[in-house]
């Protein structure tokens, strides 16, 4: 496929999709706003958000483009007893277990360092665990979901699937942190 | 192959780059903890952070896989040169759109917290904002995107592995540090 490169041309290819995310990402940071003050009484909670928000977005696209792969190899079958599909999903929940929380771990550690921690360190572990847990699941449910879709809108996945999950995961990043904060804290 | 193969296989496949992706989604996580100061002075900053991060990433990607996909077809050649029209529009396309984004998402920000009656600080200071950490974050980016996806191809590695850690790994950090340099910039020392 030859694409043009023309300023026009990429501009026409990327701008609607580009605004459209623009405007469900303000949609959570709507949320963010709407626990603000929590945020900013408890500094190891704010440096909870990036990362909580990029990891769930990594976690749906590595599982995106690992099923998009043996989607286009033809090995993929959406069949709860297929090995492939459940293979890469218990990947996706481990590593969502083992990592987050560290995580939580690293972000009362950094929140020490630059000025103070308020909260105690098995508070913040349990917020990341829990949000962690949570969006793995979610992450899961919306990359099978969006690729079932392409599959059957006969959409190569590998155009569709990434950014809607990328994108769909940030939003539900902040959403469960903020049921983890409202939970926990 | 098993459940368990698969499984295994996957996580260790996954695992460096996620890793990678933790690291420097603390670091941001750092920069956003020290800028209480600054999310306190401008109502309705945090609310942009996400649409600001996003865009970054949504963006830069873009243009490296773009970038990476010139160097398979052999339309782009991997060193940097001001005089060749596709990487220069390609740089130019996505500088603008990332402005036009950040622009937008402070308007879009503005607009909602207002109809909501919730504290915001004026639309002029939000979009300066915006634009100013766009403009910067994208200037960085830019060159980082170019400058690692070039030398990694010419050391023999594919581009398109190397784009989406390299600016998610980044972005953020980039993101973060330029949007609170934006803020001094546009408000004053806070």
């Amino acid at each position: 496929m030859r694409r043009e490169w023309t300023v026009a041309a990429i501009t026409r290819a990327t701008l609607p999709v580009l605004l459209a995310l623009t405007v469900v990402e303000v949609g959570s940071g709507l949320v963010l706003g709407s626990f603000e003050a929590t945020l900013l009484r408890y500094p190891s909670l704010l440096v909870l958000v990036p990362v909580t928000i990029g990891t769930a977005g990594n976690l749906g696209s590595i599982l995106a483009s690992r099923l998009s792969t043996a989607f286009h190899l033809g090995t993929l079958s959406f069949d709860p007893a297929d090995d492939e599909l459940s293979g890469n999903v218990v990947a996706t929940v481990t590593l969502a277990v083992t990592l987050f929380p560290v995580v939580g771990a690293g972000a009362w550690l950094l929140a020490v360092v630059t000025g103070g921690a308020a909260l105690a360190p098995e508070t913040v572990v349990a917020v990341a665990a829990l949000s962690g847990a949570s969006l793995a699941v979610l992450a899961v449910v919306v990359t099978l979901a969006a690729t079932y879709a392409a599959y059957r809108f006969e959409l190569d996945p590998d155009d569709v699937v990434i950014p809607v999950v990328t994108n769909a995961c940030d939003v539900l990043g902040v959403l469960v942190l903020f049921g983890a904060v409202e939970l926990l804290v | 192959m098993s459940v368990r193969a698969v499984a295994v296989d996957a996580y260790r496949e996954a695992a460096p780059a996620l890793v990678a992706s933790v690291v420097g989604g603390l670091f941001a996580g750092a920069v956003l903890g020290g800028m209480r100061g600054q999310l306190r002075a401008v109502d309705g900053l945090l609310v942009l952070v996400p649409a600001l991060l996003a865009t970054r990433g949504n963006v830069y990607g873009a243009f490296g896989a773009r970038l990476a996909t010139g160097l398979h077809q052999g339309v782009v050649e991997p060193r940097v040169d001001t005089g060749d029209r596709r990487l220069r529009a390609a740089v130019a396309a996505a500088m603008s759109n990332g402005l036009l984004a950040s622009g937008f998402a402070a308007v879009v920000a503005y607009a909602v917290l207002t109809a909501l009656g919730e504290p915001v600080a004026g639309l002029g200071t939000l979009v300066a904002i915006a634009l100013v950490a766009g403009l910067l974050s994208g200037l960085a980016l830019t060159g980082a995107v170019v400058a690692v996806v070039f030398a990694g191809y010419r050391r023999g590695h594919n581009p398109d592995t190397i784009v989406g850690p390299l600016v998610t790994t980044t972005g953020d950090v980039f993101g973060l540090a330029f949007l609170v340099l934006a803020v001094r910039v546009v408000v004053g020392g806070v």
